[in-house]
């Protein structure tokens, strides 16, 4: 008789093993925000750990890893605790989750956005509302370009950006400094160039058709990223052929040393490159020779969308809005999005973010300042438009193309990526 | 007792079985039922029936990636037992130090194949850097990289599977021979070989469906580079999954094609080599 009940004991410990994290449902609701963004993930969990305490619903806040967030969140949206709040990067994205946004048309944050261009619509739908705005371009470091003899007033075109680059690279064994950074090709930096970089020639064929996003790219503006791709690759740090082996670290190490002028990247990289002192770093466009470009601004937009899980229950989803709500209203929320140094509860680092709400603040991050100069000045500030990029193959196929281009600059290597841009751009489009 | 047993069976049997069917037969069955749908997570897919294979067919890079695969395996495989089997050989004479030299040699399947990728990834590019080229420039590179990473993983796994045949061949019929009159080199084929077989048949079986596999040493060494030519079958599905939004179908088609291909190679082989196998 023991042994009968040891064994009914142990099976039913095994059951209860297997039935264990069904946990019980809260009443007014719990929201569960996967994040996009790393680099921030400290500042959101502290952020919700304040929210459950003032108001006692219980929000999770998880973080996928740099480049896993579509992988991360196909896996936690087949769960029964789906994300309540997660992102998507624009219509591209959108497109895999549409059926899962929870329309926002009218909801409280949809009324606290500046202006309607900053929603996400599919549609009459309201499917995504974005909560941060960046800005990115050609940083700079002041001393050095005054070292060299310049300064940002003599940069108003790719020919001056280019006669200045190449008289670095001229003089560099003198000066002790190269003029780009090195563009690393290599999966933590290439996004800088198969995607921020193929930003602008886009941008400039979209305006020159009066289109925001295409099935068949045409192409018509390659020959200035090529241009462009050539003045980086060959003005920089290092030899063109070790590019597929660099790292973001490794330019950003490059730039905070002094050994180069340029870096692109945008107003997130602040954190990585502040040591330099506010007063050495600018930001410029990237010129990349179209004509009419004296007027070109820096390159702003957003491609995180905070999206809601249409399919949660309805108290989750009440449960989320007011906490988007109470993150761009309250006091605490919005201080911690916009504030830099010391801006959380705790004394930590703020986000530094610019949101698209009405309640933005200030900002103390000297690449934003100097965005907003730019704006300010009447420049026209280029549009992201690679979230209508058809899809990461796309853009994995122009980097390893540009990679191969780089180490061997033919015109056979070049018309592989003009292959992977347009062609790529038409079967990825039509699946 | 047997009665007790009998009586007994599904209380010690239920436990494990249901585990096994959570976690292996349902997301199987899943899994083959997914190839024939699209779907964007999935517990909500919508069928679509044949198509997602049709679509697998139709992709260059998979079938390129099936040919390099399958060269990969055979070279990886010829490479891993030949260094394997020689090494068995070596640490099983009589010398001083030979379990050190076996755990040295074990050593590197201990760490994981995301970090082997990355250090290797290092070596490698610090020795081409040399000759001003790199790993993501030629596939061929990324190719005898995977191969040198691999059997440097493998052959200590191997190694211990071939000590422990040759331990287990009587010491008898290696004398029988030696004193009939055979050479070294003829005792080593005409006797160790045969009765090695049953150790051969499963170092044969792991490294050809590793090599088959092999997906984080590709992922982190390569990633694929140039322009997917160095892409292995898994680390190709892994992308057509996760790189493009509306191909999870099509991903997961190509993952019930590659199983078909796997267990097929494998089954293959198991019975040619097993056929070899001698008795005792």
């Amino acid at each position: 008789m023991k042994k009968k009940l040891l064994a009914f004991g142990l099976v039913g410990v095994c059951l209860m093993s297997l039935l264990t994290g069904c946990g019980s449902e809260n009443e007014n609701g719990k929201v569960y925000y996967l994040n996009f963004k790393p680099e921030q993930d400290a500042q959101w969990q502290e952020l919700a750990e304040i929210y459950t305490e003032e108001t006692g619903i219980p929000v999770t806040v998880m973080t996928a890893a740099s480049g896993q967030y579509e992988t991360t969140l196909k896996s936690e949206m087949a769960k029964t605790d789906a994300p309540t709040l997660f992102q998507v990067n624009g219509p591209v994205g959108l497109e895999g989750w549409k059926d899962y946004c929870y329309d926002l048309s009218g909801s409280d944050i949809a009324g606290q956005l500046s202006s309607t261009e900053f929603a996400l619509m599919d549609g009459e739908k309201m499917a995504g509302i974005s909560y941060v705005i960046e800005t990115y371009g050609l940083i700079y470091n002041k001393s050095l370009l005054a070292q060299a003899g310049y300064s940002a007033e003599d940069i108003n075109s790719f020919a001056d950006l280019k006669a200045v680059a190449e008289d670095i690279t001229a003089r560099s064994d003198e000066l002790g400094f190269s003029a780009f950074t090195s563009a690393g090709m290599d999966g933590s930096s290439d996004w800088r160039f198969k995607t921020h970089l193929a930003n602008l020639p886009i941008y400039y064929e979209y305006k020159a058709d009066g289109i925001g996003t295409t099935d068949a790219i045409k192409g018509t503006y390659l020959d200035n990223y090529r241009a462009i791709w050539d003045l980086y690759i060959n003005n920089a740090t290092c030899e063109p052929t070790m590019l597929s082996t660099k790292t973001g670290d490794d330019a950003v190490a490059e730039f905070v040393t002094g050994k180069a002028v340029f870096y692109q990247n945008g107003t997130w990289a602040y954190a990585d490159i502040s040591s330099l002192g506010d007063e050495n770093i600018g930001m410029l466009p990237i010129y990349i020779g179209v004509e009419g470009e004296e007027n070109q601004g820096l390159c702003t937009g957003t491609e995180n969308y905070w999206c809601v899980n249409g399919k949660a229950s309805e108290k989750d989803i009440q449960a989320t809005l007011d906490f988007m709500n109470w993150c761009v209203t309250s006091e605490v929320g919005v201080n911690a999005m916009c504030g830099t140094t010391g801006a959380m509860p705790s004394g930590a680092d703020g986000m530094g973010f610019v949101i698209p709400f009405k309640s933005n603040l200030e900002s103390s991050n000297v690449l934003v300042n100097q965005a907003n100069e730019y704006v300010a000045n009447g420049y026209t500030s280029v549009s992201w438009n690679f979230p209508t990029m058809p899809s990461e193959e796309w853009k994995n196929g122009v980097g390893s193309a540009l990679t191969t281009y780089a180490a061997d600059q033919t015109d056979e290597n070049w018309n592989a990526v003009v292959t992977a841009f347009v062609d790529g751009w038409a079967s990825e489009a039509a699946k | 007792m047997e009665k007790a047993i009998k009586k007994y069976m599904p209380i010690f049997v239920f436990p494990t079985l249901a585990a096994f069917i959570i976690g292996f037969i349902l997301p199987f069955i899943l899994g083959i039922w997914l190839s024939f749908c699209e779907f964007t997570t999935v517990t909500d897919a919508k069928f679509v029936g044949f198509s997602n294979y049709i679509k697998a067919f139709q992709d260059p890079d998979f079938l390129h990636s099936f040919w390099f695969t399958a060269l990969f395996a055979i070279v990886s495989l010829v490479v891993i037992n030949v260094f394997a089997f020689l090494l068995a050989l070596a640490l099983t004479q009589k010398m001083r130090g030979t379990n050190i030299f076996r755990t040295i040699f074990f050593m590197p399947n201990l760490i994981g194949g995301i970090v082997l990728g990355y250090i290797w990834q290092l070596i490698i590019n610090g020795v081409l850097a040399k000759y001003n080229t790199a790993l993501a420039l030629n596939e061929w590179y990324g190719f005898w990289g995977l191969i040198i990473l691999v059997s440097w993983q493998q052959i200590g796994y191997m190694m211990i599977i071939y000590i422990a045949g040759l331990q287990a061949i009587p010491g008898d019929i290696i004398e029988a021979a030696q004193i009939d009159g055979a050479n070294p080199i003829q005792r080593l084929f005409k006797v160790t070989l045969p009765m090695m077989m049953p150790s051969i048949t499963i170092c044969v079986f792991l490294s050809i469906t590793n090599g088959f596999k092999l997906f984080d040493q590709n992922l982190s060494l390569t990633a694929g580079e140039p322009s997917k030519l160095s892409e292995l079958m898994a680390l190709n599905i892994y992308n057509t999954f996760y790189g493009r939004v509306g191909w999870e179908g099509v991903g997961q088609a190509k993952a019930v094609i590659f199983f078909i291909i796997v267990v097929g190679i494998g089954m293959w082989q198991l019975k040619a080599t097993r056929a070899k196998e001698v008795q005792q």
